[in-house]
């Protein structure tokens, strides 16, 4: 018996089984990197095996610059041009190129979009949100340049198997709980570090319930708890939205229910309301009706965890009809998010309609934005003392520009509901 | 850092808990590439930017090395981020290793993979015991940090699995020496 994590680790070191705590060379499926770690990881590749070394695989690197595309920064437009030379160099068939038709936006809700995503393989990204891709059944974590580097040149990485934490997520969903609010209860209960090193599986009728997008939320997040993975079961759903993106073959290796986990938790999601993460750890849970009296300056909808077209349409349901009393930043996470923006509509009129309505500012175009706070002239960046209510992953000090703002993590629903309210507000009292 | 570098001395700084990789290195400076030896140097320079302002400096400015070798910190030392940087500015900045209660699994497999530091873990809470500015001793041979003006002596916990990974220098250096890569 073996769980999910097991059986793909163990498949990708050719062997028959692999236990938690076993150091083994992997094989890898997918290398990610974008435009802050890829220079770097190219810089490493070349000192070590050359400068005329060429990768191991070039169907195998996927890279995806997103972070600091729109900005007037000098080095980050030097650093997507290391990108570009590396590709032309290689022959690299998967490079989605800012300011051209290709150019895709953030790494993980592409990733999965352009079908480089599928069960049971194997993904490295220089990126700790790389975690995202679990929710498809697949090995995923986030490494550094230096590992990465050592995989362009060899495809082959050192892991240590993971211990695995099993969450079991039983009952009905409410529709005013969405995948953000249950990753961030899990966070509340475990802490922070509360699944270093280990692999968190979400199992149960709640999580076969849940569309992709929503598994993509909560495995995301798996990282705020410290955990090397996020990972859950690739089922019919999986396997139809992995089909519709990529003709390539796939073996699912979903493990054994009843494998043997370092723990098992289970949960009633039916009792689950709508919360927040206060500043400045993911793990400081608060339900959003016990906050009301945070006054907020700035509402924040985008990013690999918040900023996929199923986020915008639970935004929009709130939005619908009513005004935002701050300012209210919109960042679609890819170019076919943006795309969906116009084409999705919610009783005949578009979202883009809605939120213009609603008075949100321009919706920026796709990029990680002020996520991670990034160079001075990003869109949304915290300058100041802003209390911001945010769909994004981290509420550190500092995280989305000054160290003076204080963010908010929530869904999009208690997102929207807040930025109407101008205070942190639970979506119940509008829905 | 190179092998047989057994003793370390050096000035201590001392963290709490849960030090995110956003406070090590902010994310505006995330444009250096670490393998442009310029950048490489810009990015010790700005190591722990991201600290909230009542801190004592790390680095004062004008400077790219740090007056500190050692940093002392609890629990989850370098959450969040997968960015190398973190214990890369470290390292640029002059820390030769840290000693944490326990720390976040890619900023320890990055400082590992690197050869940027040595990340060791205490056994006791030593944040607690060390303050910003106390000279210590490391003799990574017998495990042990010494509070030098008190003579108070604590014991690391064993690196494991990884020690023959640091002490060829990072996973290229151990891939090599395995006969992995040539």
């Amino acid at each position: 018996m073996a769980t999910t994590t097991e059986k793909i680790l163990a498949r990708a070191a050719g062997q028959a089984k692999v236990e938690p705590g076993d150091n083994v060379w992997v094989d890898t499926d997918i290398l990610l990197t974008h435009d802050v770690c890829g220079p770097g990881t190219i810089g490493v590749f070349k000192r070590e095996f050359g400068q005329d070394a060429k990768v191991w695989d070039p169907e195998k690197v996927v890279i995806i610059p997103d972070h600091y595309i729109f900005t007037k920064d000098d080095k980050a437009h030097r650093n997507v041009d290391i990108l570009r030379d590396f590709v032309k160099e290689q022959g690299l068939p998967y490079y989605y190129d800012v300011g051209t038709r290709d150019y895709r936006g953030v790494c993980h809700v592409a990733l999965p979009q352009e079908g480089h995503v599928r069960p049971g393989e194997v993904i490295f990204g220089t990126d700790s949100h790389t975690c995202t891709h679990g929710a498809l059944g697949a090995f995923s974590t986030g490494i550094g340049n230096t590992d990465a580097g050592f995989i362009l040149g060899t495809g082959k990485l050192l892991v240590k198997i993971p211990p695995t934490l099993r969450f079991v997520l039983n009952g009905e969903k409410p529709e005013w709980v969405t995948g953000k609010d249950i990753i961030l209860r899990i966070i509340g209960d475990i802490g922070v570090d509360g699944a270093n090193y280990c692999a968190m599986e979400f199992v149960g009728e709640t999580i076969t319930a849940m569309s992709i997008e929503e598994r993509m939320t909560i495995c995301n997040m798996a990282i705020e708890a410290g955990g090397k993975n996020g990972i859950i079961h690739a089922d019919e759903k999986t396997c139809d939205y992995v089909k519709a993106r990529t003709d390539k073959p796939f073996e699912p290796q979903n493990g054994d229910l009843d494998a043997p986990v370092a723990m098992e938790k289970s949960y009633d999601v039916s009792s689950f309301v709508p919360c927040v993460a206060e500043p400045s750890l993911p793990s400081n849970y608060a339900p959003a009706g016990d906050r009301n009296d945070v006054k907020l300056t700035r509402a924040y909808i985008g990013s690999c965890t918040g900023g996929k077209i199923t986020d915008f349409i639970m935004a929009a349901k709130i939005l619908k009809g009513r005004k935002v009393s701050i300012d209210t930043f919109l960042v679609p996470a890819t170019t076919t998010v943006a795309e969906g923006l116009m084409s999705e509509t919610i009783d005949g009129v578009s979202l883009v309609e809605i939120f213009a309505e609603a008075g949100c500012l321009d919706i920026a175009p796709p990029s990680c934005a002020a996520c991670l706070g990034g160079p001075a002239d990003t869109f949304g960046r915290a300058q100041h003392e802003e209390v911001v209510i945010s769909t994004t992953n981290r509420n550190f000090i500092g995280r989305m520009g000054s160290k003076q703002a204080q963010i908010y993590l929530a869904s999009p629903l208690t997102a929207a509901a807040s930025a109407v309210a101008g205070h942190i507000t639970d979506p119940r009292e509008m829905m | 850092m190179s092998e047989g570098d057994q003793i370390m001395r050096g000035k201590v700084y001392v963290l709490g808990d849960n030090i995110d990789t956003d406070q090590i290195i902010p994310a505006e400076f995330l444009n250096l590439v670490p393998t442009i030896p310029e950048e490489y140097r810009k990015l010790g320079a700005r190591a722990l930017a991201g600290l909230p302002d009542e801190m004592p400096p790390f680095v004062t400015d004008g400077n790219d090395k740090s007056e500190f070798s050692i940093v002392v910190a609890g629990r989850n030392f370098g959450c969040g981020s997968s960015r190398e940087h973190a214990p890369i500015c470290l390292g640029a900045a002059g820390i030769n290793a840290v000693v944490a209660e326990t720390y976040a699994r890619i900023f320890f497999r990055n400082s590992v993979a690197t050869g940027e530091l040595y990340p060791l873990e205490s056994a006791a809470r030593l944040c607690d015991v060390f303050q910003t500015g106390d000279e210590a001793e490391i003799d990574l041979d017998s495990g042990i940090i010494v509070r030098t003006a008190t003579g108070e002596r604590f014991e690391l916990k064993p690196l494991g699995p990884v020690a023959p990974v640091i002490d060829a220098g990072g996973i290229f250096g151990y891939a090599r020496k395995t006969g992995m890569i040539s």
